[in-house]
């Protein structure tokens, strides 16, 4: 398990408009595309790599299945799991249902949570 | 010596520049008296003259990440472009370019290493939400040069309540051994209870009023005892998943004092708890 590694695909996704839109688009594609040539390079270096960190095969298909509430269950960061899922469904869910529903849909699928100790976010 | 002219602790809402700007028919109902309270906040600073903003505020995952990750880190530039593309597209935050004080952040750094803080420090800073939010609602002008300064409120293990007030204690006593005839002011922002990507999110109130409401109060007298007794991170874990941006009002307490603030406001909006403080040095205000 590599909650670094699925943090680093929330975070590299979140920030970059073209990533994001392939990740809403294509995400199977994409998540394999990610482990293949973004994933394995060092931050802020395209030239040196990162052998260290890979994927279980739970969390390339919670990643493949856009499944925040699996993402979350296995700790990945709260805020990064809550902006990048925004970035994709605010806009549509928005439109269909009002403002803020997205959010509230992401929360009430986390209703079970309500009263415990969240998953540690610690990496 | 620079003299410490005021200090303001606030939560940063990155949405009220979207929800006070848009067409008055689409604004939420608060949104004119969210409007009003800011603005009279915003006069707190005005009142207090400053030449130099000290900023405090934690960045979310916009240039510091997971590989690489400080726990206390000031930035030593002459200017810091802010805002970043995901800030622009979830709340509809412009682009900023900021004056640094270069001076000012090496005498800080340098003052902050002799006092025992480790800091970090970054030569190419770009600020984020945490630092904007508040040049957004107290100096939208925005013509006054900063020393911005992040802490980890997010990313754990993090520092106690305890680290976070000392180290407020010690920005206090590094702005007030600047040698310059400078009227600093200092400005930090956090939230009360907040809960983001879990199952208390975006309710009608904070996840935790009651919390909220003893913040408040502890704030409003400047007690620094019933922080440090009641506020673990068990307790903010407990509070909500993003309460730990409390820490930062702890901070600001430091930078004041143990003394009660002199402005204290607090509008009660949808999933959150604002809350607004000013406290003025007692010899400035003689």
């Amino acid at each position: 398990m590599s909650k670094y590694y699925v943090n680093k695909f929330l975070f590299t996704v979140d920030r970059d408009p073209e990533l994001l839109k392939r990740y809403a688009e294509d995400p199977k594609n994409f998540v394999a595309t990610w482990e293949q040539s973004i994933g394995p390079k060092l931050l802020g270096n395209d030239v040196e790599a990162s052998s260290v960190h890979a994927f279980t095969a739970a969390e390339r298909k919670a990643l493949v299945d856009h499944d925040y509430v699996a993402l979350f269950e296995m700790g990945a960061h709260f805020f990064l799991n809550l902006t990048l899922f925004i970035g994709i469904y605010d806009e549509p869910y928005l439109k269909e249902k009002g403002p803020l529903s997205f959010q509230r849909e992401f929360a009430a699928k986390l209703q079970h949570w309500r009263g415990k100790d969240y998953p540690s976010v610690e990496t | 010596m620079a003299k410490l002219v005021a200090t303001l602790a606030s939560t940063h809402h990155p949405f009220y520049l979207k929800a006070t700007t848009m067409p008055p028919e689409q604004q939420m109902p608060e949104a004119p008296v969210w409007k009003q309270k800011v603005e009279a906040y915003r006069e707190t600073l005005a009142e207090a003259k400053p030449d130099i903003l000290v900023m405090v505020g934690s960045d979310h995952f916009h240039q510091i990440f997971l590989d690489n990750c400080p726990q206390f880190l000031i930035g030593k530039a002459e200017r810091y472009d802010a805002t970043f593309y995901n800030e622009e597209r979830e709340f509809g935050i412009p682009k900023y370019v900021l004056e640094g004080d270069e001076d000012m952040s090496r005498f800080m750094h340098q003052h902050l290493m002799d006092q025992n803080f480790d800091f970090a420090f970054s030569n190419e800073l770009k600020i984020d939400h945490s630092i904007i939010c508040p040049i957004i609602t107290v100096r939208p002008q925005n013509d006054l040069p900063v020393v911005p300064i992040y802490t980890n409120i997010f990313a754990p293990p993090l520092h106690t309540p305890k680290r976070f007030y000392d180290l407020g204690r010690a920005i206090r006593k590094a702005i007030d051994d600047y040698p310059s005839d400078k009227r600093i002011a200092a400005i930090g922002t956090g939230h009360l209870s907040l809960e983001l990507g879990g199952p208390r999110q975006f309710m009608e109130t904070g996840p935790d009023p009651v919390f909220d409401r003893n913040a408040i109060e502890w704030l409003r007298n400047g007690d620094i005892e019933a922080i440090l007794e009641n506020v673990t991170h068990e307790s903010m874990t407990q509070s909500g998943n993003a309460t730990q941006g409390f820490l930062n009002f702890i901070l600001m307490l430091g930078v004041a004092g143990p003394e009660g603030a002199d402005y204290v406001d607090n509008l009660d909006l949808f999933h959150t708890m604002e809350a607004y403080f000013t406290w003025y040095p007692k010899e400035a205000a003689a």
